[in-house]
């Protein structure tokens, strides 16, 4: 497509999104004073506020874009992508929620030091949170070079530009505080940026007699295809999704967020019935996409499916403007997603790096950090090869699964963890990861077992970080640490009971 | 033995005991402490993985399902295919009334826990 009349209605929503994103994160600067503002927005966020902005936050290019369009490759298998993208957050609310939120630690590795008393699984800790982030940012920015592109035919190197600044001059000038109202704003646009387009969709194709989408080659089975090893993928896939989401940087800080452990729980559950609402919407595209525009599957750009569709089905203004709303919504989750992940990776940097120079202060090192955090992804996602929204997010998912889910579960939940076990389950865990990753990156045509054990590893890797994690602190029992028991205490009593915490 | 014996204020005994608050029990580290913070980790550890448990049993088998019963996938309902409904639309109410269920036990446990700390000794 090339730049004209066609790209009006993207440019203009993109437009909006910037400067409505630029605009609200100002405003709510009025309320940003502290280095606790920056962080943590001062723990005080209204539940159903914080649900938006979680909700905002969570909602990526993968869940806009990419579930649509694996939707229409691949069928009914690809739903278990938003599934366990939900299911997360419920296994999130039982085991971990209001526990990490008692535990009163900015980070991931805040929490970790705090319950084991040891700056080597703290120095553990950061490491994995800045790869997981990474990885996680480098789909967002390379499916907004994709979403400029389609939109409105520039250069694929300008959307991850755009999202890469405009996540700076917010993320640097209000942090935590001023991100929380722009990504709450940000969730309600993205649910309307879908859901306003399917309904007009769905009526057009009600209108069309309804016409069935095929059921041809295996797209309306729930399950990969291949016999066993498609069911040892989607058992893999559900393992990684269901236990990943609690790993995730972005997703952790914003539990610290919260006035107390109820309210974490509280919010979970606003989030839960939000993610539900905004995950029946992807579908929907995929299978009219399979009706109408089969043959962006064919070529090989289904990634860009929400954003076709609407013109593909709808001539005239109304199919502009629809163009244009979802343009906006896809706008809005590279944004959000990218400023949660950048402040969650900025304030590992900033405690860890750059705040250890005597010369910057709190907020000048949390500044710096985040430039780092932002251009190094940007500057990877222009370089390296595009891996598809979806899948990446879901390696990312995969490496969190198989460090952070067992060091949370066993630290709140097992006394007896011990620094080194938590050490030695983590690099067990990150270091199949990685591997796993690069053999995925590396082999082109994945075929067979070996390709699906290491395309969709979770299912082994969890278990085994885990088992380390357990046998490692057995070994080492003497040295677990001697604050444990009032930790738990910490994290497991109400706030209303007057307990010494520690 | 010049001086005068000090007054002494002479009272009846308490009527009431003070309440005794076996919060210390847990701030002082004691086995009654200990048993007290192990009922609560116990109760609500059983209440999560009761949770998980539905959810594995539920959600969790419809891979299984589908993969021993192939036919499944052709069943249409309201006009959806099976898997498209079960994924699709229905999963998502049961997380939420999953959730639900569990916040309100999670939060009588700990309702339980406070006012087992707090109740007077008889």
């Amino acid at each position: 497509m090339s730049p004209g009349l066609d790209a009006a209605p993207g440019i203009v929503a993109i437009a909006f999104v910037t400067v409505a994103t630029l605009a609200i994160g100002t405003w709510g600067l009025r309320f940003s004073r502290t280095t606790s503002d920056f962080f943590v927005a001062s723990r005080s966020v209204h539940p159903r506020l914080n649900a938006s902005a979680i909700g905002g936050e969570y909602l990526s290019a993968a869940s806009f874009l990419g579930v649509a369009g694996l939707v229409l490759l691949n069928g009914a298998d690809m739903l278990w992508y938003p599934v366990g993208w939900t299911a997360g957050y419920l296994v999130l609310l039982v085991l971990v929620a209001a526990p990490l939120r008692r535990s009163g630690a900015y980070t991931l590795p805040d929490f970790a030091e705090a319950r084991l008393g040891s700056r080597g699984v703290r120095a553990a800790c950061s490491v994995l949170v800045v790869a997981i982030g990474w990885l996680y940012l480098l789909p967002q920015f390379q499916g907004a070079g994709l979403t400029l592109r389609s939109a409105v035919g520039a250069p694929t190197w300008l959307g991850p530009v755009i999202v890469g600044v405009v996540v700076l001059a917010n993320v640097t000038s209000g942090g935590m505080r001023s991100i929380t109202f722009v990504q709450a704003f940000q969730y309600w646009l993205k649910l309307t940026a879908l859901l306003v387009p399917a309904a007009v969709l769905l009526v057009v194709w009600a209108g069309d007699s309804s016409p069935p989408a095929s059921g041809a080659g295996g797209w309306s089975v729930p399950l990969a295809s291949g016999g066993p090893s498609g069911l040892y993928v989607t058992y893999s896939l559900i393992i990684a999704t269901f236990l990943g989401t609690m790993g995730l940087p972005h997703v952790v800080v914003r539990f610290y967020t919260n006035p107390d452990g109820r309210a974490a729980r509280r919010t979970t559950l606003v989030v839960l019935v939000l993610l539900g609402l905004f995950y029946l919407l992807p579908p929907v595209y995929g299978a009219l996409g399979r009706i109408y525009a089969p043959e962006l599957a064919v070529s090989g750009r289904s990634d860009a499916l929400v954003l076709e569709l609407p013109r593909i089905m709808v001539d005239g203004l109304l199919g502009e403007v629809l163009t244009g709303l979802v343009t906006a919504g896809a706008f809005a989750a590279f944004l959000s997603t990218s400023s949660g992940l950048s402040i969650a990776v900025a304030g590992v940097l900033s405690q860890d790096v750059t705040g250890r120079s005597r010369r910057l202060g709190g907020v000048a090192a949390f500044r710096l950090a985040a430039v780092v955090a932002v251009t190094v992804p940007c500057v990877v996602a222009l370089l390296a090869p595009n891996l598809g929204v979806a899948r990446a997010v879901g390696l990312a998912f995969a490496m969190a699964a198989a460090t952070f889910c067992p060091l949370l579960l066993l630290g709140i939940w097992w006394r007896g963890l011990t620094p080194y076990g938590a050490v030695a389950g983590l690099v067990v865990g990150g270091l199949t990861s990685a591997v796993a990753i690069a053999w995925t990156v590396g082999v082109a045509d994945p075929d067979g077992w070996v390709d699906a054990l290491m395309g969709q590893p979770a299912a082994w890797t969890v278990p085994l970080a885990l088992a380390t994690m357990v046998s490692v602190s057995l070994l080492t029992r003497d040295s677990v640490p001697a604050h444990a028991d009032r930790f738990l205490v910490r994290l497991h009593t109400p706030e209303t009971l007057e307990l010494d915490r520690g | 033995m010049t001086d005068p014996p000090e007054r002494v204020r002479v009272t009846g005994p308490p009527r009431r005991q003070p309440p005794v608050r076996r919060a210390s029990d847990i701030d002082a580290g004691t086995n009654l402490g200990g048993v007290y913070m192990r009922s609560l980790l116990r109760e609500q550890l059983r209440l999560a993985i009761g949770v998980l448990a539905v959810m594995g049993l539920t959600i969790g088998l419809l891979p299984l399902a589908f993969h021993l019963a192939p036919g499944l996938s052709g069943v249409r309902v309201l006009g959806m295919p099976l898997g498209w409904l079960l994924l699709g639309v229905l999963v998502y109410p049961a997380l939420v009334g999953l959730g639900w269920a569990y916040v309100r036990r999670a939060e009588r446990n700990e309702r339980d826990f406070a006012e087992l700390l707090s109740e007077t000794e008889r």
